[in-house]
This record gives C-alpha cells, structure tokens and sequence, in this order.
C-alpha cells in the first residue's frame, strides 16, 4: 500500500487560491459605483445574451465574474433566497448584507472543503432607501467579504483598474460621468471599449418598485457621448 | 437560513411555488385540514374586465361581507399581477389574496430566473393551476374566481381570461365580469361595449357596470361617498399596468349620478 504524501495545509490552501485566481483573471473585469440617482454596473461583457449583470430583488442586484455556469448558479440561488424571504416575511426585509452573508460562507465552505474552489467573485449591489443605506459589497473565491460605498472592481487586473477609478471617482456624480469613467478605466489607455461590447445596468430610483433597469447599446452609447 | 442551492438533476426550475414546496415544506395551506361545513369568512364582489382599443379595463369593488354583515370598506380586489397584466379576485377574501401575492411573485420569480417574462397565456395557464390546486379548499366552502387579463406584447392586443373553481380558464373576447354581482354588470357591460372603444369610454362602461351591480347585489359596495371610498379601476396597455387616478373615478361616479338625475331617472 502506498502511503499518500504529506502535504502542508498552507499549501493546499496556496494552491487552491491560485487556481482560483487564475480561473478568475482569464475572464474580463466589471466596476460597480454609485452615482446620484443610484448604482451603475458595467461589465466588460460582448455578450447580448449571457448575462454578468442581473436583478435580484426589487432594489437588489448581481455581478459576477469567472465561471459563467458557476456565478449563474449563485445568481438563481440568490434569486430564490430573496423571494422565499419576501414572501415569507415582507419586501423590505429583504436586504443584500444577509444574501452577500450566505454567499460568503458559501464560497468559503467549498474554498475549504471541496476538492475544486469556485473561480467566481461576485457583488451584490443595494440601493439605499429610508431604511439602509446604498452598499456595494464584494465577495472573493475564498468567500472574504468587503463593503464599499464608492465603488467595487471585480475579476483580473483589479489593481491598474481600481487605481484609474480611484483618481476619477466624484461623490454624487451623474450617470453620464460614472459611466465614462468607469468604461475608461476598464479600456485602459490602449482600448476604446463602447455600447456594444458593454453590459451596463443601474439600480435607479424613479423606476418604481423593481429599481433595476438594463441599459440597451444604444442608449450607453448616448451617455457616453 | 442557508442559500438555496440544488444539484442539477434535481432543480425547481424557474417555478417558485414547487421551489416553496421544497424550501418551506410547512408553508403550503394544509387543504385536507380545513373545518368543513359553512363557515363566516369574508367574501366578495363584483370584478369586470373588458377589452378596449390599447388593451384591457379591470375594475372591482371595494366591499368584504361576512354572512350578512360588512367586514371591510376599502378591501382591493384588483391587483397588478406584473408590468403587462392584472388579477382581480372574487371568493373568499383570505385565500383570494393570498393567491394573488404568490402569483405576483410566481411571476416576477420566473421573469428573474430566466431572464425573460412568461407569454400572456404561459400565465393564464400558471393561474389556472394554482386556482386547481385551490379545489379542495373550494370544495369546503371557500372558493377562489380570479379574473386575469393582460396586454399580450407579441400580439399587441389585450387580453381576459376567466377561470371556474376548478381552475379552467377560458378566454373572452370582448369582456368579463365575476363575484356575486357579475351577472348584473355584464349585462351593463353587454349592452354599452363596441369594439375598439377608447379608453375613457371603457372606463365609464366599467363604472358604470359596478353601480349597476351594487344596487341589486348586497355584497357588491358602490361608490361610498360619505366616505370617499370608490371602486379600484386600471388600465394595462402596451405601456403597462396603470391605476386610475381616486379623483377621476370619483369624479365620473359623481358624473354618472348627474346624468341620471337630469334624465329623470333614477340615480
């Protein structure tokens, strides 16, 4: 019989993080901020059809970079969390810290336990209203979790790119200006990125009861002017 | 609460009432255990609907009886049921609401989980399963008649479909009306309605339709006009689900009863 070798759990541990965030740095970056009317997603995404982006609850939303077949099974997941609580309880006691709560000790559970760790990071986005106040939390591979309340980059080169966004970021800024700074920052200097290969939705208030609201190519391409 | 994950062989699907089934195994009203016999619980009403030229006009009255006494003055009875469509309810009040309010989030789960919302008829059918699943419940006395209509977007005309206790629905062409006062409005309804009315002239005929009913029918409530409780009426057009406006209903109650006394009928 062959004796299984001895492997140091700081190894595994380093292992399985950097399987993970390689998996995640193959695919293309997203940016969350806030802006004066709300919250606006954009992802990096040519895809009409396969969503990064999507609705949660009435004034909840979902990003999610890596995997597609793996941060859609946490999206739908979220998505049956928060209408069971509704119904169960009442609309307003739905809220995205207990969701982003569950999709942290999710990810850390398989992160620690399964053979394969997840290679998703994910944002669940809240906009604020009398009773919570707008928040964009952020939850790793490894199920780390991080409130912010500017503004959130996910998937590879989240360093250049938050930098870019950090010199351009405004308190309260309009839609058209968060908007063309964080499609600039995710170009960079030698990419021109515009409507078409860009997935933009907003958690906006004024759209009644759903605040969520996908922006067509069309319309990203009037913002941005 | 843990996140509701299920491995792929073995998912609920968009489906959020069989989703309920699986997470919330208690939650489902325990049909076998309902008392039988009569009982005093709150019932309706008279809900009509009819087609006109953008879509759809629903309207219902605002009074719960219980046997002979009112129970409720400013019960709602017509609901949207998502952005293109509405429900109205007759039948016993508890039950009834509680149908709409899974209904609404059926719907919504669906649209979400998919990413793309139900065809007019997909949700004609759901309700209709969901009033079927109702029948032993109906069969103790507390029924549930829901009226749906809606604006059919790859059709671009509106929509009304009826429902029995046993949960078959059947689509009406012009209009539709339900609740112990039904008879009585559709009869109104039946000989005012032209094809391709225009929208105010849908929502007089559907005013009009409610005052007919509440004055033969004791558990149908007319316009209170001590109070200023009025019936709920909304339109769903290619734009969506939009309520009328408190005041204008008011006011062309108030307009209806004028007409009739400069007539010389009565009002």
């Amino acid at each position: 019989m062959t004796m299984p070798y001895y492997v140091a759990p700081e190894q595994v541990m380093k292992d399985r993080a950097e399987y993970a965030q390689k998996g995640i740095a193959r695919g293309r970056s997203l940016i969350a901020t806030t802006f004066e009317g709300g919250v606006v997603i954009v992802a990096d995404n040519p895809s009409r059809s396969l969503h990064k982006i999507s609705e949660i609850y009435d004034r909840i939303a979902f990003a999610g970079v890596g995997k597609y077949n793996e941060f859609d099974q946490l999206r739908v997941s979220g998505v049956r969390h928060a209408d069971t609580k509704g119904y169960a309880y009442s609309r307003e006691d739905v809220d995205a810290r207990s969701l982003a709560n569950l999709y942290a000790q999710y990810l850390g559970q398989v992160f620690t336990h399964e053979m394969k760790p997840l290679e998703v990071e994910i944002l669940v986005a809240e906009l604020g209203n009398e009773l919570r106040r707008t928040q964009l939390y952020h939850v790793a591979y490894e199920g780390t979790i991080t409130d912010e309340d500017r503004f959130a980059v996910l998937g590879g080169e989240t360093e250049v790119i938050s930098e870019r966004m950090r010199d351009a970021w405004r308190s309260d800024w309009a839609l058209r200006d968060a908007l063309a700074a964080a499609v600039a920052a995710l170009a960079g200097p030698e990419r021109t990125l515009a409507g078409e290969g860009l997935e933009v939705a907003v958690l906006e208030r004024g759209n009644g009861r759903r605040c969520f609201r996908r922006l067509s190519a069309t319309e990203v391409d009037e913002l941005l002017g | 609460m843990t996140l509701p994950l299920f491995a792929p062989f073995d998912d609920p699907g968009p489906d959020f009432a069989s989703l309920l089934r699986r997470t919330h195994p208690d939650r489902r009203q325990p049909a076998a255990a309902a008392p039988s016999g009569s009982l005093d619980v709150r019932h309706g009403t008279t809900v009509v609907a009819l087609r006109f030229a953008d879509g759809v006009v629903m309207a219902g009255d605002r009074r719960a009886t219980e046997g002979h006494t009112i129970a409720h003055r400013t019960m709602e009875k017509v609901f949207p049921a998502d952005r293109h469509s509405a429900v109205a309810i007759a039948g016993a009040a508890g039950p009834a609401v509680e149908m709409v309010r899974l209904f609404q989030t059926q719907l919504e789960h669906y649209e979400k989980v998919e990413g793309v919302a139900l065809s007019l008829e997909g949700k004609a059918n759901q309700l209709g399963q969901m009033v079927r699943e109702h029948l032993p419940m109906a069969m103790q006395g507390l029924a549930v008649v829901p009226l749906f209509a809606g604006y059919d977007i790859g059709r671009g005309i509106g929509r009304i479909f009826n429902y029995d206790v046993t949960g078959g629905h059947y689509e009406e062409t012009e209009h539709s009306a339900t609740g112990s006062g039904g008879r009585d409005a559709r009869t109104t309804i039946k000989l005012g309605y032209r094809d391709g009315m225009a929208r105010d002239d849908a929502v007089e005929l559907a005013i009009e339709a409610l005052y007919e009913a509440a004055d033969e029918d004791s558990a149908t409530g007319g316009p209170d006009l001590v109070r200023g409780i009025y019936p709920l009426v909304a339109t769903v057009t290619a734009e969506g689900f939009d309520p009328v406006a408190e005041d204008e209903v008011a006011a062309r109650f108030a307009a209806l009863i004028d007409r009739r006394r400069a007539e010389g009928r009565r009002p």
